[in-house]
């Protein structure tokens, strides 16, 4: 069952097309990644299906709630943490979900039971009275998807939810997503430009660029573009030929000094491989990644393009600096 | 489904009315300042102009006690209104305007939460009154209800105001040019009679807090130029279009 449907969803500012028509199907439960650098249309996309945008063409429906025609019931029906951090600082973490409760109707005799269960999911029921400008960045973060999961949405968007985190804070955060969206059966919809990250927790992704929808399946199926794994290996004499005949090789790409294989499942298929080349000095494995497919499809590195976005992310962390006191 | 619909609307205007009462609860030197201000003009001003000046039948410092408190409700109400510049610039709006409660609910319950600031602080300033001998207790009921009507077009034009205002460098602006003139021309703080020259007659007759003033000060001291339904019919005016616009513009934010 389709919980979230887009036909043909365009916005355009003036002459600028931020979304050229994107056509969505996402399912029930599912995680869902929105990939591309900066400025792709990532955001605009997000915020027409939270209705926060209007968009200029096509339609889109969230829980059978048709976006134009009936936001307020899409409101109630989706949850949205901001790429920038919302929360009310001179309000604490309880105090936070329970204005969000009130202002979601969370019905009176369930607010406090459900108020709990949410806090004690992003641990943060020891802290819940303290007020929330003296949270950590990550606190904050993890009180923002308690936030956006309080009145059990039909669907969670997330936007960069890991921006502006160090390493650690964001592997927990992940952790933190995939927890709640099985726990909650929620359809969880995000963004990032942090593909690796992506890759370890959406069932599907689809990579965007320029407005546009360029690829979208699983992680692995879209790995799969890139044709194999790649080994390089350096030995004094390859036997070329014999290993292109091998059943699961590719493609072999001779160099000065290595040769360059491309084939499928080098974890499994290496030891055999070795086994036919004499004098092996040394192997290089590489496993494609997301980033590589961006590439592949675009002709870019996506952190070319997020590059010259670092100056907002300097702005994102100042943000959290000044609210923190 | 229309009762529950308004019950969602209510329970909407309540949850932004609490937050707004949380945070007042919290700012205690923001209280202690609000409530120090104007004692200083009564005790300290009052006492110091009142010494050389005559006005009409009461001393000079119960004279401006009216005038005081309209001027409490005035910087109040217009700051708090305004302070949603600093609320939207920190994305604490965001996540409340994006609730499934209709920005004219949100509007409400930020006035009534504006309001209820200002109106506590009234009520301290109100428990001081004992000191000054001409007021008149059982006029306070009636003041109070002209001071809160006084403060719902306040905080509606703060945060018409601020919702206009790209960053907080307007702040000074609208102070110097707009709250104090309001204030200075309101006759809170001398009497609007024949020894006044022309235009500055006729610039107090243009302030709708001048009416304000003059009901408050008929209702404590009994001392007014206007019939207590003039006062009362221009500031519920003056309420009214104040909601309105605010109501408009602060739908229209983004």
């Amino acid at each position: 069952m389709s919980i979230i449907e887009t036909k043909v969803l365009t916005k355009t500012y003036g002459r600028i097309q931020a979304v050229r028509g994107i056509d969505l199907n996402i399912e029930k439960g599912e995680i869902f990644g929105l990939l591309g650098p900066n400025g792709a249309g990532k955001t605009t996309t997000i915020g027409m299906l939270c209705t926060i945008i209007r968009p200029t063409s096509g339609s889109a429906s969230i829980a059978g709630y048709d976006i134009v025609k009936n936001p307020a019931s899409v409101r109630r029906k989706v949850g949205i943490v901001f790429q920038d951090p919302t929360l009310d600082t001179v309000l604490t973490g309880y105090e936070n979900l329970k204005l969000h409760a009130l202002l979601y109707g969370v019905p009176a005799n369930l607010r406090e039971k459900r108020i709990r269960e949410m806090l004690e999911l992003v641990d943060l029921a020891d802290r819940c009275n303290d007020l929330t400008r003296t949270y950590s960045g990550g606190m904050r973060r993890r009180l923002e998807l308690a936030r956006g999961l309080l009145h059990r949405p039909a669907a969670l968007f997330l936007d960069e939810p890991t921006l502006g985190l160090d390493p650690q804070t964001r592997t927990r955060i992940w952790d933190y997503i995939k927890k709640m969206a099985q726990k909650e059966q929620t359809t969880v919809v995000l963004t990032t430009h942090y593909m690796e990250e992506a890759e370890r927790v959406c069932d599907r992704v689809g990579i965007i660029d320029h407005g546009r929808i360029i690829a979208l399946d699983a992680p692995d199926n879209l790995k799969e573009l890139m044709g194999g794994d790649l080994v390089v290996i350096r030995a004094q004499e390859p036997p070329a030929k014999k290993i292109k005949a091998l059943p699961y090789v590719k493609e072999v790409k001779l160099d000065k000094d290595a040769i360059e294989i491309t084939m499928k499942d080098a974890h499994l298929h290496l030891p055999e491989l070795l086994s036919i080349i004499p004098d092996v000095e040394c192997v290089e494995i590489r496993v494609p990644t997301l980033s590589d497919v961006f590439i592949r499809l675009t002709g870019r590195d996506i952190r070319e393009d997020s590059a010259e976005d670092s100056g907002s992310w300097i702005d994102s962390v100042a943000r959290y600096r000044q609210r923190g006191n | 489904m229309n009762g529950n619909r308004w019950q969602k609307e209510l329970t909407g205007i309540y949850a932004v009315w609490w937050r707004e009462l949380k945070v007042f609860q919290r700012e205690k030197s923001r209280i202690v300042s609000s409530i120090v201000q104007p004692l200083m003009w009564l005790f300290l001003f009052g006492t110091g102009i009142g010494a050389s000046v005559n006005i009409s039948a009461v001393n000079y410092q119960d004279y401006i006690y009216p005038g005081v408190l309209t001027m409490s409700v005035l910087f109040g109400s217009v700051f708090f209104g305004l302070y949603i510049v600093w609320d939207r610039k920190l994305d604490v709006l965001k996540a409340v305007l994006v609730a499934p409660v209709s920005r004219i609910s949100i509007f409400l319950g930020k006035v009534l939460g504006g309001c209820t600031d200002v109106m506590l602080q009234i009520i301290i300033l109100f428990l001081f009154s004992f000191l000054f001998p001409s007021i008149n207790p059982w006029g306070i009921p009636l003041a109070f209800l002209l001071l809160f009507i006084t403060s719902i077009a306040l905080v509606s034009m703060g945060l018409a105001l601020g919702s206009l205002l790209e960053s907080l460098e307007g702040f000074q602006v609208i102070s110097s040019f707009l709250v104090f003139p309001l204030f200075f021309l309101s006759g809170a703080l001398f009497p609007i009679d024949e020894k006044l020259p022309g235009w500055l007659v006729g610039l107090v007759k243009l302030n709708p807090l001048t009416y304000a003033v003059d009901g408050v000060r008929g209702a404590l001291l009994n001392v007014n130029i206007f019939p207590f339904y003039i006062d009362l019919g221009v500031i519920t005016f003056f309420a009214v279009i104040m909601f309105l616009l605010g109501s408009i513009l602060f739908s229209r934010m983004k």
